[in-house]
């Protein structure tokens, strides 16, 4: 089979925002979804810490130190960007202004429940962020992930055993292998990878898969 | 005469007593009252309670100010950073109490407190470990989770530009939590890198009103 690697998984999730739409890129791989939205297409993103318009990393030397993502990374503003403050800012998420957020996770369960910020270790030093508020605040919540741990365990999983982000907030998931939408009936499988069918899959994937449409 | 311009951090200071809860703005290092949290750090006060988004990185700010041993507690959404070790020391060893809290339930808590709202419903967190033993609700068919205000004794907060009315502007994203934590505070103190005469800062580009203000202090 033709496992995606990310930046092919990027290009897979930037294929669905369509033009217009606001849009938080969660951080670490979802992050790389923003260099594969075609330049004909206008989405504005939205940075938690209070940044609607974010444009590209800086070139080297023009780093403003006012001026950074939610992962603290220095960023730019586009024209007719704005600025504002916290409140306003997950306001726009939990008050269901941002069209769409892309986030990592651990694990995703059938149900769409999301389990992306703690493993749950007891030495593990907890921190949240923005995860809870994207998690139930976008409208639609894309998760990018690996389908399979570094163990080969699945990350689609009957029940989260990793603490919850959010309960039933997941609409999609995109992997290397697949892509899933969350119904009501449970999880569909949309797409597979070229050389994967949908019994393989089900088979990697260890729960009851719904198969294509 | 109105004059909320101080001559100097220690003045502004003056006044924090052991046991304070402090709003202290900032998103990592942007917006960050640095001069304010070395303030207090000489000031002295003990046994604080710290509200901020972070908990500091490096040997600097909110980490010098954990590192002095002046903090009981910390309420804040994300204390693990790569360098944030002296966090890390302090909870590890048992010495700091941490209350988790989701990002936005911590803006919209304080936010709350400025504005007078008694508690508020939140759909973050809910179904999760960070709602756990608190009252929950299903109001149209969606779950919300009860949370209350977080008031502060003062909030450290740092702004461009001031005037001695207290009105503020900020710069790009350090303007983070700076509004709402001036509003959620009984003392709120500016740091800004410019103190402009009144009418300078166009009326209709004021974000934070004065009557939030109590303090401002100019840093280089």
């Amino acid at each position: 089979m033709k496992r995606l690697d990310r930046n092919q998984m990027a290009a897979r999730v930037a294929r669905d925002i369509p033009e217009g739409s606001y849009v938080n890129l969660g951080i670490g791989l979802p992050t790389l979804v923003a260099n594969h939205i075609s330049r004909d297409r206008e989405i504005i993103l939205h940075t938690e810490n209070g940044l609607l318009g974010m444009g590209p990393a800086p070139a080297p030397g023009e780093e403003d130190p006012d001026l950074i993502n939610a992962g603290k990374q220095p960023v730019t503003a586009l024209p007719g960007a704005s600025f504002f403050h916290h409140a306003d800012s997950f306001a726009m998420m939990r008050g269901g202004h941002l069209d769409f957020c892309v986030l990592g996770a651990y694990q995703v369960s059938t149900r769409g429940d999301l389990a992306n910020w703690h493993t749950g270790a007891p030495d593990a030093i907890p921190a949240v962020g923005g995860a809870m508020d994207l998690a139930i605040g976008a409208r639609k919540v894309f998760i990018m992930m690996e389908h399979l741990t570094k163990k080969g365990e699945s990350k689609i999983v009957k029940e989260c055993t990793y603490p919850l982000t959010g309960v039933r907030c997941v609409s999609r998931v995109y992997t290397d292998l697949a892509v899933l939408d969350v119904t009501p009936e449970g999880m569909r499988v949309v797409e597979m990878v070229e050389g994967l069918d949908f019994e393989q899959l089900q088979e990697l994937s260890g729960v009851e898969l719904l198969p294509p449409l | 005469m109105i004059n909320k311009i101080y001559d100097s951090i220690a003045s502004a200071l003056a006044d924090v007593k052991d046991g304070s809860t402090i709003l202290v703005g900032g998103f990592g290092d942007a917006g960050l009252p640095t001069a304010l949290i070395d303030g207090l750090i000489e000031q002295g006060a003990r046994d604080l309670v710290i509200v901020s988004n972070n908990a500091g990185t490096g040997d600097h700010g909110l980490a010098a100010l954990l590192k002095a041993g002046r903090v009981r507690k910390i309420i804040c959404s994300f204390p693990r950073q790569p360098d944030s070790t002296a966090f890390d020391d302090l909870y590890r060893a048992g010495k700091i109490e941490l209350e988790l809290v989701p990002q936005g339930n911590l803006a919209e808590r304080i936010r709350a407190a400025g504005a007078g709202i008694g508690a508020l419903y939140t759909p973050t967190g809910y179904g999760t470990l960070l709602a756990e033993g608190k009252e929950t609700r299903e109001i149209n068919g969606r779950h919300y989770v009860l949370e209350y205000p977080i008031h502060g004794d003062f909030a450290l907060i740092s702004a461009l530009r001031g005037d001695r009315w207290g009105n503020l502007v900020y710069r790009k994203t350090g303007r983070n939590f700076g509004p709402i934590m001036a509003m959620a505070a009984k003392v709120a103190v500016a740091q800004v890198k410019e103190v402009v005469e009144l009418g300078e800062i166009d009326p209709e580009t004021v974000v934070t009103p004065g009557i939030f203000v109590q303090r401002v202090v100019q840093v280089a």
